[in-house]
Order: structure tokens, then C-alpha cells, then sequence
């Protein structure tokens, strides 16, 4: 069981929780002329890396707030949580 | 190389089974080769048995960071089908199965291959007619498929919640009589007895560190037992893709996560079966030994670690126990992780890379082990001729460009929703 901690609401377990994936993907710019290739490395490709992952989760059944999460991909551990607007280093 | 037969059993009996040749050797790595394949799974085995076979490349290296057949070819839940909508799904899979049909002879190795037959259960109309579009398909690409009414699943699987009132009603299932089951380990240890008697080097115990490219070309591989040189190498890693894809500073639509799966107690023959959920995500069969052979949805979140956490198990055996109400009395033997390389689609990548000489497959998703001899039968293709075979071409690492895509279930780039 993961134990999240909700910047909003505290620890809670997983299970109130929605994973959303990699936090650090970021949408082409509106109104932009964009690539296809632009377009392509937002909607598809992912790093994802063994490690530390910076990423989306939505605690749905609590505050349905988005949050980011820093997490270990091969051990699990929680390093932090953030706001969804919060900047992240 | 021993010829395994009842003759060969007999004979090595009298010697208390003392002096059977070793299946596979134990090489030291050569300084060069023409193919090194990263990963000894069942892809990467397979892949060098069919070079070596159809294309007579036998100065060929397996390199394998653990022990073959230690990752997801050991880890499944032993499931063969073809029972695909998209012609290239459709076509691929179903030349897996031929290949699957004729294996143990092919091997000379007891894969177990037990055609045993799927049926997918459909618990509305909506599904009902869903299911009856996918069989036609699939009936249109050669593969056979029954729609089955509730009465005609009744009679196969008795023990399935028939009775009123019950949140999913069965209202029958499509069939594919030609699917099945086969024993994992053996189609690893199979393909690995017969590459190493072809003269293939299968090292494990050797980790891949880096990649040697000069000039947009591919030239050898660095590994934790010495550099090694070769024209081609190509990868088969599953889970681990993406972290041989950092090296060689490639991002790909894949991302790693994590899937569980578990086995309960022995009990006597009751299912014939290998039954799937319509309703959710679980599937069940029932191994020789006598076990429920069970798994279902992701984990859910990115991940390469091979165990699992309890809230998907709790909620993949409650589906299960809604389709069969008796799991609830068996006691879980075993659970265990995998770790699957989901690709944007769905479905795999077989291709050619921007770096020549390093090919790729990857993307298998929860499906790896059915497609085990035709990956490598069309990945071995791809290397020997630096070319796709029309099996394999609609798994180019290009589709996502072109919005070629084979979205086999329309789910979308969320790859942890299953």
C-alpha cells in the first residue's frame, strides 16, 4: 500500500487516490505553430525513468485535487508531494 | 546435441539420470559477434533461435543481466491467443499460433502447448454485439471464433455466477476454440537448448552499461563482463527498454509499469477453460498442477519494481469472485510481479532504428508471452535482412508519427489504464 501525502488533506492511502502520469510532460504552447514531431513527443514518448519520477496524481475520492507526487519507480518511496501549481525542482 | 525422446528417458533411467548433457553451456563472451541480443526472455531466445535457423546466423550472443527466462517469460500467466480485430493483430498472432502448434516437435522440447480454447465473457447486449463484430473479423482473417449464448457458456463453465440478480449477468461469450495455454519456462528452456546446440553463446549473469555508436552506426555493446563487438544488436528487454533507451539517448512511447499476478491453492480439474472477465479486467485458468492461474489489471502507476501492492490484487480477485463465487473459498498460493514496456497503443514495436545496425522490439504490453515465436520469428527477419517482414511492418517504432496507429482496444496514450 502507498501512503500519499495530500498537500490539502494529509497522508491518505492509495486507494483514494487516480494516478495521471508523467508531471513533466508539458503541452505545446496555444496558439502556436507547432511540429508534428512537436506534437509527437507531448502526446507519446515518455522518458520513464527507473528512479526518481516527478508525477500527476488525483485524489479523487478526497479533496479531487491533482497533486504531484516525486516517487522512486523501482522502490516506491514518496520524497515529496506538491500542489498541482506548485513549482517543482 | 541429445536427442530428448522415451528412449533417451529410458536409457539415462539406468544411470539414476546422472549423465543427461547440459541443456545449454556457459560460454565466456567472444570479442566479436555479427548479432548480440540483449535480453534472454523468450523474445531474445527465440529471436536468436530463428536467426539460426532461417537465416543461418549462428555467430550469435544472448546477454542476459539475470538468468534466462528470469523475467516475464517466467512470470505469466501462460495464455496463448489470437483473438485480434486489427489485421496486423490479427495476421501476426495467428502465425504465432501455427508456430505454437508445431513447437515441441520443433523444439524437440515439451512446451505443453494445450489448446484448451478462450472465451471472453460478454455481459450485456451492447457487448454481445461488440464480441460478434470481433468474431466476424476475426473469422474474415482465418482465425476461428464462436459466439457463444448464455446457455452454451453455461455448459462449459457451470461454476460461473448463473444465479439472478447478480450486478453482471452473463449473456454469453465469444470463443476462440484454437487458443490455449503452454508452459512457460519450457519455451524459454526449449529455444535456449536448441540456439546453444546452433552455436549461439547465451551469457548471463551480464549487464548491459552502454553503447558503442560511431557514425550513426551501431559497434559493439559495453558490458559489466568487457566490451563486445557487433554489425547488429538488437534489444528485447520488455520492462527494461527504457532504460537501455536513456543510453542511447532515445525517448520511446513506452512507459514501464507494473502487473501482478497469482496462483491459488490446487484443487481437482474444474475448469477447461481459460475464462476472462467482460466486466472488468481478471482472466483465470486452471494449470495441470491443479492451481487457479489468475491475473488482471496494472498496478496503476509507473514502476520498475517486480512485486506488486495488495489494493489491485484485492481488486482484481473481487472481480474474480463475482465471475466465480467459489475463489473465495481458496487459500492464494503465490503472487508475483512483472514489469510490462506499455506502449501509447497497445501494441508492439518490431522495427529499425535511426542508429543502424540496432533494431527493436518492445511495447509488448500484457501480451508478450502468446507472440513469443513470432516476435522472434519476424524480429530474427528484420535483423538478417535489415528489413521488416510484412508481418511486422504495421509495428513500426514510426506509427506514432504518422498516426498509423493499431489500437486494438481504443484506450488511448494513458497506458495505465487497463
Amino acid at each position: 500500500m502507498l501512503y500519499i501525502f495530500c498537500p490539502h488533506c494529509g497522508s491518505r492511502s492509495q486507494n483514494e487516490f487516480a494516478y495521471g502520469g508523467d508531471a513533466t510532460v508539458k503541452r505545446p504552447e496555444l496558439n502556436k505553430e507547432i511540429s508534428d514531431q512537436e506534437w509527437n513527443n507531448f502526446v507519446y514518448l515518455r522518458k520513464s525513468p527507473r528512479g526518481k519520477h516527478l508525477e500527476l496524481w488525483h485524489h479523487i475520492s478526497g479533496c479531487r485535487q491533482w497533486i504531484k507526487v516525486e516517487r522512486d519507480t523501482s522502490t516506491h518511496e514518496i520524497f515529496k508531494t506538491y500542489k498541482a501549481d506548485e513549482l517543482t525542482k | 546435441m541429445q536427442k530428448y525422446s522415451v528412449f533417451s528417458l529410458i536409457k539415462n533411467a539406468f544411470s539414476d539420470h546422472q549423465n543427461w548433457e547440459v541443456a545449454w553451456k556457459d560460454p565466456t563472451p567472444k570479442k566479436e559477434y555479427d548479432v548480440i541480443i540483449i535480453g534472454g526472455g523468450g523474445h531474445g531466445l527465440a529471436t536468436a533461435y530463428y536467426l539460426a535457423k532461417e537465416h543461418n546466423i549462428t555467430n550469435v550472443a544472448i546477454i542476459e543481466k539475470g538468468w534466462i527466462g528470469g523475467g516475464n517469460v517466467g512470470r505469466n500467466t501462460t495464455i496463448i491467443r489470437s483473438n485480434y480485430m486489427h489485421d496486423d493483430n490479427a495476421l501476426f498472432s495467428e502465425f504465432g499460433m501455427d508456430l505454437w502448434r508445431k513447437m515441441s516437435q520443433d523444439l524437440n522440447y515439451n512446451v505443453m502447448f494445450s489448446p484448451r480454447g478462450i472465451i471472453n465473457l460478454a455481459h450485456s447486449d451492447a457487448q454481445m454485439n461488440a464480441y460478434s463484430r470481433r468474431g466476424n473479423s476475426m473469422r474474415l482473417n482465418g482465425i476461428d471464433a464462436v459466439l457463444l449464448n448464455r446457455e452454451e457458456v453455461q455448459k462449459r463453465i457451470p461454476m460461473a455466477d448463473f444465479s439472478d440478480n447478480v450486478r453482471f449477468p452473463i449473456f454469453g461469450g465469444l470463443m476462440q476454440p484454437s487458443a490455449g495455454t503452454a508452459r512457460h519456462d519450457a519455451v524459454a528452456w526449449g529455444y535456449a537448448r536448441q540456439a546453444d546446440s546452433m552455436g549461439v553463446d547465451i551469457i548471463q549473469n551480464c549487464e548491459v552499461k552502454g553503447f558503442d555508436v560511431t557514425n550513426g552506426k551501431i559497434v559493439g555493446v559495453r558490458t559489466s563482463r568487457g566490451d563486445i563487438k557487433a554489425k547488429k544488436v538488437g534489444l528485447c528487454v520488455a520492462g527494461s527498454t527504457n532504460i537501455l533507451a536513456e543510453m542511447l539517448n532515445m525517448t520511446l512511447p513506452i512507459e514501464t509499469h507494473l502487473l501482478q499476478a497469482c496462483v491459488s491453492e490446487p484443487v481437482k480439474p474444474l475448469l477447461d477453460h481459460v475464462v476472462t472477465f467482460g466486466a472488468g479486467h481478471f482472466y483465470c485458468s486452471q494449470s495441470d498442477k491443479g492451481e487457479m492461474v489468475m491475473g488482471g489489471d496494472l498496478d496503476g502507476y509507473n514502476s520498475y519494481s517486480q512485486r506488486g501492492n495488495l489494493p489491485t490484487l484485492q481488486h482484481v480477485l473481487t472481480e474474480g469472485i463475482a465471475m466465480f463465487p467459489f475463489l473465495s473459498k481458496l487459500k492464494m498460493l503465490r503472487t508475483w510481479g512483472g514489469i510490462m514496456d506499455m506502449s501509447m497503443d497497445g501494441s508492439p514495436i518490431i522495427d529499425k532504428t535511426h542508429i543502424e545496425g540496432l533494431y527493436l522490439n518492445c511495447g509488448w504490453c500484457y501480451g508478450g508471452f502468446k507472440a513469443t515465436p513470432a516476435s522472434g520469428w519476424t524480429f530474427a527477419h528484420t535483423i538478417a535482412q535489415d528489413r521488416v517482414h510484412e508481418l511486422n511492418a504495421g509495428y513500426s517504432l514510426n506509427r506514432f508519427n504518422t498516426g498509423d496507429l493499431i489500437d486494438e482496444k481504443g484506450l488511448g496514450t494513458k497506458t495505465w489504464i487497463s
